[in-house]
């Protein structure tokens, strides 16, 4: 056997002796093993609140219980301290785009994403963090950071449990909030000054 | 020369299905009572190592979610390892001996609940030969069983009693999910075998839950706890994967994961075992030696709730509790991992 680890194993080279009555028959090149497994999704305490209140066209977040920083959608922790956020805080179903990207590649099972599409994190006044949603009622080139934005939700006999019901986020005609308060920008700049640090303002 | 390191804090909690609680809502409260017994912060721990596995619930990176319960702002010093959270407590046990660090989290969490563990455990069968004949956990410890009966290595009478030793023994343990002051020998024989010949009370109770356990070196280990828990040995070995290979009435490597760990050196008053099954619970008594003088699964073991991917942790936190308070001197936690026992993991403990 030789210990030199440059030299692949017998069974990788092609040297391996088959007994003499296999010798015609066709290599096995590869092997099929489905698998099934079924699960019942528990959404937990905090993302049934979340998922709930949708149903009444209510958005929920929760308030860290550390310094008050507002989360959405909830998960029942802070996760910079690993601190519960027993406490839901209602948002207004209207912010700014903190960031966006433009997709012109189709999305497969997303028939009904007319492309190209905006994804953007939406930053929901009151909120400190964002959450993905679709702007559309724009042009594409038209959409950017600091854009005051709306959800327009499903007809009310169409509303369920789920965040489905935004269908995305227009435009509201109001002035841009400046990139330097858009997105987290507004959010680490707060934090740094709450811990006596210089106002960071490079990452506008 | 090793690190004198010892488990200075746990907090576990377990139940019969979480219904209404994320992973992640679970262990926001036992990681923090586990510090929080220390006065420790996030802050205040060198190095963080937990155990699960995805499967459990059939969500993906659900450790990654998971660590959102420990503060992981700013970044930590942190690992994770597909296997029981003792396997994660030995990760942390090297780390602390590398140095550098004084200071460890560990936990582990298993909720099983939303799935069918019996179909999910067969995906740790080897993909090509066995595991597409989907054999369920139950049917393959019950071919098992079968094979330890025929042989004459254990009688119905012995399993019973592993069974009546759990029921009765988890009676007033609030972490047990089955328990009954009042099953006999008897009572237990008179099961229907649910995976002939293995009955009911000899599979053990299938649990949602999570432990977590801080671990602390040397003269730091004693300012935080009154009475450490010392780990005097810990080791892990091996058996062959493929069942096939192997005698399954023995579990060689539990044996030499018990002597490597030194468990023989002296008396044992107390052994806490993660045997999911009453013949393995037989199988792990011979292989680690233990004798009439210490006291095993006093209060239900595994058997009693078994916490996929924590029942291993769990055992050493019930373990090194007993340290703590005073009712042992030295205890023995065991963890175990794949078909058969086939992995098997023992943590040797002592007071001072």
């Amino acid at each position: 056997m030789s210990a030199d680890p440059s030299i692949p194993p017998a069974a990788l080279s092609g040297e391996v002796r088959l007994p003499e009555k296999l010798a015609d028959v066709e290599p096995v090149r590869s092997v099929r093993t489905p698998i099934r497994l079924e699960y019942d999704f528990i959404p937990g305490s905090a993302s049934s609140g979340y998922l709930n209140a949708f149903a009444d066209r209510k958005i929920l977040g929760q308030r860290s219980p550390v310094d008050g920083a507002v989360f959405v959608p909830p998960r029942g922790v802070d996760p910079r301290h690993g601190a519960a956020t027993p406490d839901y805080v209602e948002l207004p179903d209207t912010g700014h785009v903190g960031g966006f990207c433009v997709t012109r590649l189709p999305i497969p099972g997303r028939d009904d994403l007319e492309i190209p599409y905006v994804s953007a994190w939406i930053h929901l006044d009151g909120a400190d963090i964002g959450f993905l949603g679709l702007v559309a009622g724009i042009d594409t080139s038209e959409v950017r950071m600091g854009m005051r934005v709306r959800a327009v939700w499903k007809p009310d006999d169409q509303l369920g449990r789920t965040a489905e019901n935004i269908l995305y986020w227009e435009p509201t005609g109001e002035p841009d909030i400046p990139v330097t308060a858009a997105g987290t920008n507004a959010w680490h700049a707060k934090q740094a000054a709450e811990s006596g640090e210089q106002a960071a303002g490079e990452e506008g | 020369m090793t690190r004198d390191i010892a488990v200075v804090s746990v907090a576990q909690s377990q139940e019969k299905a979480l219904t209404h609680t994320t992973e992640v809502e679970l262990m926001v409260p036992i990681i923090n009572e586990a510090r929080g017994a220390v006065g420790f912060t996030q802050d205040d721990i060198g190095f963080t190592c937990s155990g699960s596995s995805d499967f459990l619930a059939g969500q993906a990176f659900s450790f990654v979610h998971t660590l959102d319960a420990v503060g992981a702002v700013p970044p930590i010093s942190e690992s994770h390892v597909e296997m029981d959270g003792a396997w994660a407590l030995y990760e942390s046990w090297v780390k602390l001996q590398i140095g550098g660090i004084d200071t460890a989290l560990v936990y582990s969490y298993g909720k099983s609940s939303p799935g069918s563990l019996r179909d999910v455990l067969s995906t740790q069968l080897d993909p090509y030969y066995l595991g597409p004949l989907w054999p369920d956990a139950f049917a393959m410890a019950a071919l098992q069983a079968r094979i330890m009966l025929e042989s004459g290595v254990v009688n119905e009478q012995r399993l019973a009693e592993i069974a009546v030793r759990s029921l009765n023994g988890a009676a007033d343990n609030p972490l047990a999910v089955r328990s009954s002051a009042d099953a006999t020998v008897d009572s237990v024989l008179a099961e229907e075998p649910i995976a002939d010949p293995l009955r009911p009370s000899d599979c053990a109770a299938s649990a949602d839950g999570g432990v977590a356990v801080v671990l602390a070196a040397g003269d730091r280990a004693r300012e935080l706890c009154e009475r450490p828990a010392w780990i005097r040995g810990i080791d892990h070995r091996i058996d062959p994967h493929q069942p096939g290979v192997r005698d399954l009435t023995r579990a060689p490597s539990a044996r030499k994961a018990a002597v490597e760990a030194g468990a023989g050196n002296d008396r044992l008053d107390a052994a806490e075992l993660a045997a999911p099954f009453t013949t393995q619970e037989h199988i792990l008594e011979a292989e680690l030696g233990l004798g009439s003088d210490t006291a095993v699964n006093a209060t239900g073991g595994a058997l009693a709730g078994h916490t996929m991917m924590a029942a291993g942790l769990m055992r050493i936190a019930d373990a090194a509790r007993q340290i703590h308070d005073g009712r042992a001197d030295r205890v023995l936690g065991h963890a175990a991992s794949g078909l058969f026992l086939q992995q098997n993991l023992v943590c040797v403990m002592e007071g001072e």
